[in-house]
């Protein structure tokens, strides 16, 4: 049970909604679309569901990167629930950005329950993107950090 | 040495096409105005890239007969791009023979009737500058 | 503290043989409030689900935690097993170690990991789950159809069979749909309009089905069992109780030069119109964009020839508000535009038609009364040739990515039928590939070959040029002689794409059911409920939810009416307990929460609160539980962190993140 240490494994967590991105990743799983194992999936009913908080909670206990996903904009299961989504996230993001956390951290991708595809590729990116930029320092909680 | 993969792949990393994509419709070659002429045909040239069989493609007439007008290109609906595909096969023998770059020396002997002026200058664009 | 039971599910070799389902289960008794764990080859199983029951009797557990597929797969199924223990079935969490785990991920190790943390996450929500009890919500018995073509035709007579009201809501002045526009269907060859107008009668005679023709929706509100819907219909210009339908007015009409959409526009109909003969309503619309009288407002030759005197040119738009239990779509399709295809010079020649165009053309009510002709010069073709594909297949933006099914059918159809009447005309048809799968459809292909000699020939069509000559000019390739063939032809047919009724995203947003890229509605389940829209209520029949020929719409439309009678037979609705739930005394009346609601399902209140001692009359929100779907969008909205959505509620979150980031 012990990977080496030596090799850098971000903390992913990935919010997907219900309805479209939760099923875009059961359909990535149907179809074997791999992708870094670095990436645990939270269900949430919408993306609208994702409070800020919630990010920030991830970053603090040592996440390295944080991606939601959404219906596409028009086709929310609650109509309008992602553009909340939409405009909360871009806050953030330039919260976040302005408070020196790189923007490639996080991420909004809307996926669909048909985009198994685009589901694995984005994650895919992302996990590459989180690699590339190592390990988030700036809003950990060393507190919460364990050993 | 070179092997027949790494040609494949240097292929398609000149045409940035994708072999694998074609549904074998034949669109290519029913559109393609230089078929006749062609001794490997365009939509065999995409199998042949796919199959890696490339010294065959590097000694093709084809080559020199494909007009680059891309009337394939244009209506695959594959998005397979076959002219690109010719297209590339073409730099790499030309590249080949001039080691890296086409040389300015060299395109008198190049001026070969059969050979499309299209051709030189689309190697002048990519590989002197 | 919470008694917690995990149950790790091996699913045969699905997870056992990437997740080292054992180590998961010795991880699992680690846990705080875990008091039982154990694994088993199928967890869903019968036997899978009495090891449940019995860790719930004799352990005493109050949450559990099955680590196994999708909770979209099997989520129900144990929280009844659940329930049936008598554990409250939203006590119950899914870890998803299947799809997002032991399917795509090849190392052992890393699986067993991930597997490990997944768990840990649905363990710390469980152990902050409550029990949950569903409301219950009734149920209108009346069904909704949109669409009246052969899918929506075919469901509301099932229905109305059932004996539920229907209401069809069809936007064209007649139901029918493209299946009216078709001459003879395969493999068969019987006369669509023979099988359909028994069909349209049926449903417009049926006591229990009301038909609104020319009619759209406007607007739809509330959750199933219980729609809310606007139809609008539309100014038909024509009383249609007094209409008698004799035809004069169509007859006397004096502009008679609007393209006929029935016949692709192939002929002209008048201002006045009924699209067919065999149209049901037999009541014609005014064309109002077209109508002499509505243009200058001088005119009124119809009124005047009208016995019944039942024009009336103020009729006004009506709005119809009506309540349903349940709302089946069937919206169908259209051919895709072939514009961007210059190649095939659709646009260029009048003799390069589509195979709907051709339809129309061999039926005896179409434009040249049922005679092979072409277009340009109305001479009888000799040489016919029919292109395979255009815009199938296509992974460019012209057209489209997936096959239509259809046309491989349809075009050994037309063959078939123009070698049966015509046998000196000369058929060549190009194809990609000849897809026959259907009882009877390959043979009714190699009839078409070997005893009619249509001549097949594997490659496409690179392009198609008019000449001089009036003929037309095919180039194309044949892989299997490895030969470019140009061939002249006096008509060409292409088989084009068909699409989903571009009206179809506007519907599905009003119905809030998900659709995907190429706008076919999505099922439930690709596999196990194929007819049913994620979105409870919402049921699915015909080319709306994908390519699909008539016995196949025909069937589907009889699953979807058989969903939608079984949603309508139950008196009431148990309804999702995981709604918004604000605490009172943190509530300061702010109502941002309900500018936010997509439903309406928060109002305020004005009431005493006990905070701390301190008794005083507050505004508070206030959520009816029937009306909230449960998004949470108000949850992130409050700014004093009153409202929480229960089931996913902020603590329960927090717990998944911090066990994830653990």
């Amino acid at each position: 049970m012990s990977i080496e240490n030596t090799e850098f494994r971000p903390k992913i967590v990935a919010f997907c909604c219900n309805w479209c991105s939760y099923a875009g990743a059961d359909l990535a799983g149907s179809s074997r679309l791999v992708y870094p194992a670095d990436v645990k999936i939270i269900r949430v009913p919408c993306s609208c569901r994702v409070n800020p908080m919630f990010i920030l909670r991830a970053f603090e206990k040592g996440a390295d990167g944080v991606i939601m996903c959404g219906c596409h904009p028009g086709d929310c299961h609650y109509s309008t629930g992602n553009y909340y989504a939409r405009r909360r996230m871009t806050l953030l993001f330039s919260m976040l950005d302005f408070i020196g956390v790189e923007n490639g951290r996080t991420r909004v991708e809307w996926v669909s329950a048909a985009e198994g595809v685009k589901f694995s590729q984005t994650m895919n990116e992302f996990a590459e993107k989180i690699h590339s930029l190592g390990k988030n320092v700036r809003l950990e909680d060393l507190r919460c950090r364990k050993n | 040495m070179k092997t027949a993969r790494d040609n494949a792949e240097k292929i398609k990393e000149i045409s940035g096409a994708n072999p694998q994509k074609c549904m074998k419709c034949g669109k290519c070659s029913a559109t393609c105005p230089a078929f006749n002429e062609m001794d490997i045909k365009p939509h065999q040239f995409v199998s042949y890239v796919a199959e890696e069989n490339i010294d065959a493609l590097m000694q093709s007439e084809t080559l020199w007969k494909c007009l680059s007008c891309f009337a394939c290109v244009e209506r695959c609906p594959r998005d397979v791009k076959p002219g690109k595909l010719i297209d590339a096969a073409r730099q790499m023998v030309v590249r080949q023979r001039g080691a890296d770059y086409l040389k300015a020396e060299e395109i008198p002997e190049l001026l070969d009737p059969e050979l499309p002026q299209q051709l030189l200058v689309s190697a002048f664009r990519r590989y002197k500058r | 503290m919470q008694r917690i039971g995990v149950f790790v599910c091996h699913c045969g070799s699905n997870i056992a043989a990437t997740v080292d389902v054992k180590k998961v289960v010795e991880m699992a008794k680690l846990e705080p409030g875990v008091v039982h764990a154990e694994d088993y080859q199928y967890m869903c199983s019968e036997a899978g689900q009495a090891k449940i029951d019995a860790a719930i009797k004799e352990k005493g557990l109050t949450g559990m935690v099955v680590c196994s597929c999708s909770p979209r797969m099997h989520e129900t199924t144990f929280r009844k097993a659940a329930e049936r223990a008598g554990l409250n079935p939203y006590m119950v969490e899914i870890a998803n170690i299947r799809e997002h785990c032991s399917w795509i991920h090849k190392d052992m190790e890393e699986a067993t990991k991930k597997a490990v943390i997944l768990m840990r996450a649905a363990v710390a929500k469980v152990n902050l789950n409550a029990p949950l009890q569903p409301g219950e919500s009734r149920v209108t018995k009346r069904a909704l159809v949109i669409g009246g073509g052969i899918a929506g035709i075919q469901t509301a007579i099932d229905i109305a069979d059932a004996g539920y009201e229907v209401d069809i809501v069809e936007k064209e002045p007649s139901i029918g749909g493209r299946m009216s526009q078709i001459d003879k269907t395969f493999p068969t060859l019987d006369c669509s309009a023979c099988i359909l107008t028994p069909k349209m009668v049926e449903a417009s005679a049926h006591e229990k089905i009301t038909l609104y023709t020319y009619s759209e929706v406007e607007k739809v509100s509330g959750f199933v069992g219980d729609f809310t819907v606007d139809i609008r219909k539309k100014a038909r210009s024509v009383d249609m109780d007094k209409c008698t339908g004799c035809g004069v007015c169509q007859e006397k009409c004096p502009s008679k030069k609007t393209p006929s959409e029935f016949n692709r526009g192939l002929s002209n109909r008048s201002a006045i119109y009924t699209p067919f003969a065999q149209a049901i309503p037999n009541v014609p619309v005014i064309d109002r964009e077209h109508c002499i009288k509505f243009k200058t407002g001088k005119c009124g030759v119809c009124s005047k020839v009208c016995q019944a005197g039942a024009i009336d040119y103020d009729q006004k738009d009506e709005i119809i508000t009506q309540k349903y239990g349940a709302i089946v779509v069937a919206t169908g399709f259209d051919m895709i535009k072939l514009d961007k295809y210059d190649e095939y010079a659709y646009n260029q020649s009048p003799d390069v038609i589509t195979s709907l165009e051709l339809e129309r053309i061999m039926n005896a009510a179409g434009p040249t009364k049922g005679h092979l002709e072409r277009m340009s010069d109305h001479k009888a073709p000799k040489k016919m040739v029919f292109v395979q594909c255009v815009g199938s297949r296509c992974s460019d933006e012209r057209g489209k990515s997936y096959c239509s099914k259809i046309c491989c059918m349809y075009t050994a159809k037309h063959a078939m039928l123009i070698r049966d009447k015509y046998p000196d005309v000369d058929v060549t048809v190009f194809y990609i590939d000849v897809r026959t799968p259907g009882k009877n459809f390959d043979e009714f292909y190699r009839r078409a070959v070997e005893e009619y000699g249509v001549h097949y020939i594997k490659g496409q069509v690179g392009k198609v040029v008019p000449q001089e000559n009036g003929q037309l000019l095919v180039q194309a390739s044949d892989l299997l002689d490895n030969k470019q063939i140009l061939m002249e032809a006096d008509m060409v047919v292409l088989a084009a794409a068909i699409e989903p009724n571009p009206d179809v995203r506007k519907i599905a947003t009003m119905l809030t059911a998900s659709i995907d890229t190429n706008n076919f509605l999505t099922e439930a389940h690709a596999k196990l409920r194929p007819v049913e829209s994620p979105t409870a209520g919402i049921f699915l029949s015909g080319v709306c939810q994908g390519p699909k020929d008539i016995p196949e719409t025909v069937s589907q439309a009889g699953a979807a009416a058989v969903k939608a009678i079984g949603l309508l037979a139950k008196d009431k609705l148990m309804t999702n307990p995981c709604t918004a739930k604000p605490d009172e005394l943190l509530c300061n009346g702010c109502s941002t929460c309900a500018n936010v609601c997509p439903y309406g399902a928060i109002s305020y209140i004005d009431k005493e609160v006990n905070d701390h001692g301190i008794r005083e009359v507050r505004r508070i929100a206030q959520v009816n539980s029937a009306l909230c779907q449960g998004c949470g969008a108000c949850t992130v909205a409050c700014p004093s962190g009153s409202m929480d959505l229960q089931g996913f509620s902020n603590r329960q979150i927090l717990a998944e993140v911090d066990a994830i980031c653990r």
